[in-house]
Parts: C-alpha cells; sequence; structure tokens
C-alpha cells in the first residue's frame, strides 16, 4: 500500500469540521464551567471556587427538573410516533404520485417551516379552547405537530421518491399479505428515512418554546421552559446544569445520524417529481 | 397442472380513451410454456399482471382450471410472477429470497432452508446462499428471481421478459434451465416478450399481440409458415408481399403467373414467403422461377440477406453465404420460390 497525500479538498473538509465543531462547542464551554462555579466574575478566566452545588439542585425533587425532563421526552416521543405515522403517508404519496393541487399541499406542508409559529399559535390557542386541549399534554403534542410534520415528510417524500413499488408487487405476487408486505418490504426499505426523520422530529419537539408555553399554558413545563425560567432569574449555575441536560439529546442525534446524513445516503431529499 | 382460460380480457387505464388490452381470449393447456408477443406498449405486461392479480381488468375474466380467479387476492392467486428487472430485495441474503414465499406462508425454518438448499441446487447456485443479491451478476440475480418463484410450486408462473436482460450466451443456458424447470415441474407458465427470437426458442405456444389486441395464437412454427396477415409477418422478419389474384393453383400478379397450392381460396389476396426460402437457380424452365436485379447485399458471417427488385416489387432473400458467392449489387440472377413455401393471405 503506498502511502496518499491528503488532497487540497480533503484538507478543505478537514479545516470546515475544525470550524464547524469550534463553532459548535465553544459557546457550550462557557456553560459547562458554569455549572460547577460558585460565583464567576470579571475578570477571571476561571471561577475561582467550584462546587457540585447546581447539580446537586438540579437532581433534587425541589427543583422539578426530572420531572421536566420526563414530560419533555414523553411530549417529544408522542410527537414523533406521530409524525412518523402522518409523515410515511404523506411523503408516499408526495414522493411517488402526480395528483391535483400537489403543489398546494406541498407549499401547505412546507408552510411552518417558513411561517413563524407565534403568527398562528393564537388561532390555534383559541381553537383549542373550544376543544378543550389547551393547558393539556395532547394539546401540547398535537401542537409540537406543526413543526416536527414538515421535516418528516420532506425525508420521507425523498425516500419515497427514490423507492420502487414493483417490489410490493412482488411481495404481494409470492404470497405477502398487504401488512407482512408492509413489515418485510416496505419497512426496511423506507427505514433510513423514518430513523432521520424521526430524530429530526424528536429535536424539534425538544426545542420547542413558545408553542407549549402558550398551549401547555404554564401546566405542561419542558425543559426549554424550565431552562428560560432558569436563565432569566440570573441563576447562570443551575441553567449551566440544566443547558447540559438539554443538549444531550442533540448530541446523541448528531452522532447517530452524522451516517446518514453525509452524502450519498437518500434520507435527505426533497420532494421527488416537482 | 393448470389450465388457464382468458376470456375477453380487456384493460382501459383511466384517463386513456384506448384500450391497452382489447378483449383477449386465450386457452392456454395444463403445463404448457405460452409466449405474449408483442411490439414495447402493446398491453402483454398488463395481461401479465392482470393474470398475477396486481392490476384489476376493465372487464373479461380469468379462470385457473375453470374457476374464477378475479377475486382472488394475488397472495392467495397461484400464480406468481417474476419481473423483468428481477426485483431481488436488496437487504435479504440469497436464501432469504428464495425464502420469502414460504416465510409468508408460516412454514417452519427448518423446513424453508432445506427447500431453499434445494432450490439453489436447482438454478444451479448451491454456494452463494449467503451473498447478498448486489453480490451477484444478472444471470446469476435472473436463476435466483426464478428460484424463489419456483420454491412456491405456482399453478401458474408468469415471467416478464426472461432473457432479454441477458447476454447472448446467457441467454441459451437461461432458456434451457427455464425449459427444463418447467418440463420438470410441469407448471402452465405465460412469460411476455418483445422479441420473437425469444418467444420462438422458449415458447410451446405464441400468443402475438398488437396493440392490444391478438392477432395469432399459435406453434412458433405456424408464424413462419401461415401467418394470418401481413402486420403478422413483418412482425417475424417477412416483408415479402405479392398482391394479385387467385384461381385454381393459380396466382396472377404482377410480376406474372405463380403455381400456387390447389387448397388456398380463390379470389384476391397476398401472396408471402419467407425470405430464406428464395432459391438462386440458374434453371428457368421450373415453376415459379423469375429473373431479378440485386439491389443490395449484405454479409451478415453465417448467412447473407439479399435485396431484390422483380420488376416493381422489392423482396428479401436470406441464402447461404457460398450460394452468394459470385453475385455484386447491379446483377441479374435467376430466383425460383417453391410452391410449398408460398402461403396466401
Amino acid at each position: 500500500m503506498s502511502k496518499r497525500k491528503n488532497s487540497p479538498l480533503q484538507n478543505l473538509r478537514v479545516l470546515t469540521g475544525i470550524v464547524l465543531i469550534t463553532w459548535l462547542v465553544l459557546p457550550l464551554i462557557p456553560l459547562a464551567i458554569w455549572s460547577f462555579a460558585k460565583g464567576w466574575y470579571f475578570p477571571d478566566l476561571l471561577p475561582k471556587r467550584w462546587t457540585l452545588n447546581a447539580w446537586e439542585y438540579t437532581f433534587s425533587n425541589t427543583s422539578g427538573v426530572l420531572d421536566s425532563l420526563w414530560v419533555t421526552i414523553w411530549i417529544s416521543l408522542a410527537a414523533t410516533a406521530l409524525s412518523v405515522l402522518v409523515g410515511v403517508p404523506a411523503g408516499r404519496a408526495l414522493g411517488m404520485y402526480k395528483f391535483k393541487g400537489k403543489e398546494l399541499i406541498e407549499l401547505m406542508i412546507l408552510a411552518p417551516v417558513i411561517v413563524p409559529g407565534i403568527a398562528v399559535i393564537l388561532g390555534i390557542h383559541s381553537i383549542f379552547l373550544f376543544l378543550g386541549l389547551n393547558n393539556t399534554m395532547t394539546g401540547v403534542i398535537l401542537v409540537h405537530l406543526i413543526p416536527t410534520l414538515p421535516y418528516m415528510t420532506l425525508v420521507m417524500s425523498g425516500i419515497f421518491a427514490n423507492y420502487d413499488p414493483a417490489f410490493e408487487d412482488q411481495a404481494r405476487s409470492l404470497g405477502a399479505s398487504p401488512l407482512k408486505t408492509f413489515w418485510y418490504v416496505t419497512l426496511p426499505a423506507i427505514m433510513p428515512g423514518i430513523i432521520v426523520g424521526g430524530l429530526f422530529a424528536f429535536l424539534v419537539s425538544w426545542s420547542q418554546y413558545i408553542l407549549t408555553l402558550l398551549i401547555g399554558g404554564g401546566r405542561i413545563i419542558t425543559l426549554p421552559l424550565l431552562l428560560f425560567n432558569f436563565a432569566t432569574s440570573g441563576r447562570n449555575d443551575i441553567t449551566g446544569a440544566i443547558g447540559m441536560i438539554y443538549i444531550l439529546p442533540g448530541i446523541i442525534v448528531l452522532l447517530l445520524t452524522a451516517k446518514h446524513l453525509s452524502g450519498r445516503s437518500g434520507a435527505v431529499g426533497g420532494f421527488g417529481q416537482i | 397442472m393448470t389450465h388457464v382460460s382468458i376470456k375477453e380480457l380487456s384493460k382501459t387505464y383511466k384517463g386513456s380513451d384506448a384500450p391497452a388490452l382489447d378483449t383477449l381470449s386465450l386457452e392456454i393447456s395444463s403445463g404448457e410454456l405460452t409466449a405474449l408477443l408483442g411490439p414495447s406498449g402493446c398491453g402483454k405486461t398488463t395481461t401479465m399482471k392482470m393474470i398475477a392479480g396486481l392490476l384489476e381488468p376493465s372487464s373479461g375474466d380469468i379462470t385457473f382450471d375453470g374457476r374464477s380467479v378475479l377475486n382472488d387476492k394475488p397472495e392467495n392467486r397461484g400464480a406468481v410472477m417474476v419481473f423483468q428487472n428481477y426485483l431481488l430485495f436488496p437487504y435479504m441474503s440469497v436464501s432469504d429470497n428464495i425464502g420469502f414465499g414460504l416465510k409468508m406462508r408460516n412454514i417452519d425454518a427448518n423446513q424453508i432452508k432445506k427447500r431453499v438448499d434445494e432450490m439453489l441446487e436447482m438454478v444451479k447456485l448451491p454456494d452463494l446462499g449467503n451473498r447478498k443479491p448486489s453480490e451477484l451478476s444478472g444471470g446469476q440475480q435472473q436463476r435466483v428471481a426464478l428460484a424463489r418463484a419456483l420454491i412456491i410450486q405456482p399453478q401458474v408462473l408468469l415471467l416478464d421478459e426472461p432473457l432479454s436482460n441477458l447476454d447472448a450466451h446467457l441467454r441459451f443456458e437461461m432458456r434451457d434451465l427455464i425449459r427444463s424447470l418447467q418440463q420438470e415441474m410441469k407448471i402452465t407458465t405465460i412469460f411476455v416478450t418483445h422479441d420473437q427470437e425469444e418467444a420462438v426458442v422458449l415458447a410451446d405456444k405464441i400468443a402475438l399481440i398488437l396493440d392490444g389486441k391478438m392477432k395469432q395464437y399459435d406453434t412458433p412454427k405456424a408464424f413462419y409458415k401461415s401467418p394470418i396477415d401481413e402486420a403478422t409477418a413483418r412482425f417475424f422478419g417477412c416483408h415479402n408481399f405479392i398482391k394479385g389474384t387467385s384461381n385454381e393453383g393459380n396466382f396472377n400478379s404482377a410480376i406474372g403467373e405463380l403455381k400456387i397450392p390447389k387448397p388456398f381460396e380463390n379470389g384476391d389476396g397476398t401472396l408471402t414467403f419467407r425470405p430464406e426460402n428464395v432459391q438462386i437457380t440458374q434453371d428457368n424452365s421450373q415453376d415459379n422461377t423469375f429473373a431479378a436485379s440485386v439491389s443490395n447485399i449484405i454479409y451478415m458471417g453465417t448467412q447473407t440477406q439479399l435485396k431484390l427488385k422483380l420488376a416493381d416489387l422489392e423482396i428479401d432473400a436470406i441464402v447461404n453465404p457460398n450460394e452468394a458467392e459470385g453475385v455484386n449489387i447491379g446483377d441479374q440472377i435467376l430466383i425460383h420460390l417453391p410452391q410449398g413455401a408460398l402461403w396466401k393471405i
């Protein structure tokens, strides 16, 4: 084996990687330091005294962080599951078929990515009031679908645009019922999309603030709400500790999806034939 | 052993005026290997999908041994389709692909393994069970697809262009394999193809479909000897047509009088004959001998094609290269059309 020199393109990629990581990781360092600091004042480069108080408080029953963590996990899981349930068939329709009004439907699905949530949340609030969904977990889960569904649907329509439905015909012909066909043939083929789309949806739901605040009405306290409370009350140490917990899923997802997001995978695509 | 009967089967796709298939009727005897032959878009794949249950006919009926199968779902129909591009499930091993149909029938895993090994042996791929389909050549993938269909012992096997994706030398191998497996298992088999050569070498009987309508349903030989009309003859590579009138064994045409076999009907008609039945001769005392000028010569290795002009009529002749030796473009030669080679349509 001969030793290969790095090409300029490879060097550029490494450089971009370093810049990107610095950009993403550097801002987190003060947050991490704060969570262990007992006072950290200008012009000290590092805190003079260290403590675990913030972490102890965070994991104590009085802080409500753990309760909040569970609520957030449940809401995000439920919103993700519902996104998969709706996004897979929607993505199939958009990625594989041509039909009247397709452009309009695509626009409607994309709209929540473009239009800020706060613009529609008051209307939703009054509808949910009528339906009795305000201040409930169900209401929060449902409203989280607004930002999560577009991602799920987009990813799935990209998957289905490259999908050959003849495989399903073949499976049926070989004796598979529609349900078995879906389980043994369709599902494995679209799994990368479900995973990537699902992780996106989970993260988007995980980081919702305004929607949760208005529909949850202060009863449903998710992690971002709690984080915001501590941040505005000037408790930088506790904010740092909760912040560390808060970014955990993002880091895990980043590591999990790195493979699927890198170039060649078909998981990130667009709407088939627009 | 299943007798397949197709009765006035039609299919018109939504948003289309012309039917993709127009009142096709076919009787396919048990254990027979039948080809649906026609150009692309003539409705043959549509027919296959309807037999397999993957597409609903607009009208007509399909019966297996006299029983209508139109209400049977594809998974219960007993007809298995092998697609042209094989459609092996890419994330399953070769063995899992072959065993798929049995797994769907909830057959015990040990039993499946045994049967899969038998099938691998039958299609001559005994050691490739653990490979992924992407690691196989086209010919090997085709065999896996065939094994996957045959393992469930279907009543009817449907093959979509089974030889067309293969190289010339693989075609004969695959043809022999398909024929021997089909004879051994005695499965009524229908395959579609646009390639008349593929149909001729593989099929017991051929149904020629042109423009959604069946033209002729006959043995391969009959398509050469006695085509039903000009379009059918042309599809099989015959472009020799002489218009005229027949009367008790004589046929009057623009190029003169021809002697024809007696049983041919009297009246106006077209005579046709295969290019390979045209003989070059020196002897002008025979019947049906005409002077022709050579307008082109195409050397094709094992045979030579001559483009000839008889008065205003253009005909093709295919002769042994030795016979064409010494014949040049522009030459006048004598050709003989044997009575037995003539056919009136």
